[in-house]
């Protein structure tokens, strides 16, 4: 049995250690084989970015190397998959080798796409990447006076990343001592201030004790860089001095160059994580069509999901279990509480107010990721 | 005009029914008719109020077996 997982981030790396170890005997007698492809022979632990934004931490603390991620069994390659032959169980990579595969697990991931809202990448400081994370924090740190404009784009990877900016920008400018000094107003796509109607409601009263501004229905159309005005597809606008995006993102460019869904995000069966038409591909992560949040967390619990029932199926050959649509997503409410949510498909989250010990947690989850990303936790 | 496109949002609590259609309008042309499914009972109300906001079209808007089932044309 030859499984080739596709992608090493969260997803794609979990998959393929809880697979080495469920199959430990069977990678022992030959019988199977795991093959990873990525395009980084680094692993970024994404969330730190939002740290790296605030001055918590640098950039340097956010990467492990890939291959000391991995179980030794696994056969890891830096050369991403550029074709997709499904129809042959075939994928071509951009050296050019061949992997024919029995089981594929697509977990390539998504990436954002500022360029895609005019000005946005110009005018708009975003924590989503290395660069931009650093330049956001140089920006901050310029900061003396004037409004702060945060923009949310459509569909966004960490959905809870908006409300724990507004968070942090406000603890950030109140220990700099200028928060009477700054005036934060946030945007968001649809009528209340963040899609869980249960974390909007929490959070509300919150954005008013801090004398947050909000205005909801707000879609960015486009930048005025010159100008420093955003304004929105609904009409209304907002001027800023310094802008701040949660960028929109889309799937990656392989798999809308091979036509295997719009928008580079993958048809996938909510409840097996294949894709659809494709029993012997797994799909999780950003990668999925779902409607399900992108988050390292979703990943995490698909990839479990995804591992026990390709074990499965080299055992007993079937699958055993379904996703239920689990997710936890830690939501930091600046800079020494935190709070989190966790739901399922049939479930919404029920909030907790704020603790320190909750945000302790968080700090350590920071670290534990790395235990976590090897399949251990 | 193109086929009606189905998006299908019931039993999700993030990104929500209205976040989904939101990136299924942005990855769809001017005149492609998508339809919501959400079992969201706010959807019946806050889709309309965006669409109409935004300028796009509601064709439809009726809830069945406990399912709001939204039609709606890109207009711009």
């Amino acid at each position: 049995m030859r499984i080739l997982v596709v992608g090493g981030g969260t997803g794609g790396t979990i998959v393929a250690n809880n697979l080495a170890r469920r199959l430990a005997a069977e990678i022992r007698a030959r019988r199977v084989r795991i093959t990873m492809l990525s395009a980084s022979d680094r692993h970024m632990y994404q969330p730190g970015l939002l740290y790296v934004a605030f001055g918590q931490m640098t950039p340097d603390q956010l990467y492990r190397d890939q291959a000391s991620l991995l179980e030794e069994s696994i056969d890891f390659h830096v050369d991403p998959a550029e074709q997709f032959q499904l129809d042959q169980n075939r994928v071509v990579t951009k050296s050019g080798k061949v992997h024919e595969y029995d089981i594929l697990v697509m977990a390539t991931g998504s990436r954002i796409v500022p360029e895609q809202i005019p000005g946005l990448a110009e005018g708009a400081e975003t924590f989503y990447t290395e660069a931009t994370a650093v330049k956001m924090f140089k920006r901050l740190r310029e900061m003396q006076e004037g409004t702060v404009a945060v923009v949310v784009g459509v569909p966004h990877k960490c959905p809870i990343a908006p409300v724990e900016l507004i968070f942090g920008l406000h603890d950030y400018f109140k220990a700099r001592g200028i928060r009477d000094k700054i005036r934060i107003k946030y945007h968001y796509p649809i009528g209340r201030i963040h899609t869980i109607k249960e974390v909007a409601v929490w959070a509300q009263p919150q954005f008013d004790r801090m004398g947050i501004e909000y205005e909801t229905l707000f879609n960015v159309g486009e930048v005025d860089v010159e100008n420093k005005v955003v304004r929105s597809e609904e009409g209304t606008e907002t001027k800023y001095d310094m802008l701040i995006a949660i960028p929109p993102h889309r799937g990656m460019e392989t798999i809308e160059a091979n036509q295997l869904g719009e928008g580079g995000w993958i048809p996938t069966d909510r409840f097996k994580l294949t894709m659809n038409g494709h029993d012997n591909v797994f799909v999780l992560g950003d990668t999925t069509n779902l409607p399900v949040s992108k988050t390292g967390s979703a990943a995490h619990f698909q990839a479990e999901v995804v591992a026990e029932n390709i074990a499965s199926m080299v055992k007993i050959g079937t699958p055993v279990r379904d996703y239920d649509g689990k997710v936890y997503c830690f939501i930091e409410t600046g800079h020494d509480s935190a709070t989190y949510a966790m739901f399922n498909y049939q479930n919404p989250p029920d909030l907790k107010p704020p603790s320190k010990p909750m945000h302790w947690f968080k700090m350590s989850y920071n670290q534990m990721y790395w235990t976590s990303v090897r399949g251990l936790l | 005009m193109s086929d009606t496109k189905i998006v299908d949002a019931r039993d999700t609590f993030c990104p929500g029914p209205l976040m989904e259609l939101i990136t299924h309008m942005k990855q769809s042309n001017v005149g492609d008719t998508l339809e919501l499914l959400s079992t969201d009972e706010g959807s019946g109300a806050d889709v309309p109020e965006w669409v109409n906001k935004v300028g796009h079209e509601i064709i439809s808007n009726e809830k069945v077996d406990g399912v709001w089932h939204i039609k709606i044309r890109k207009a711009k």
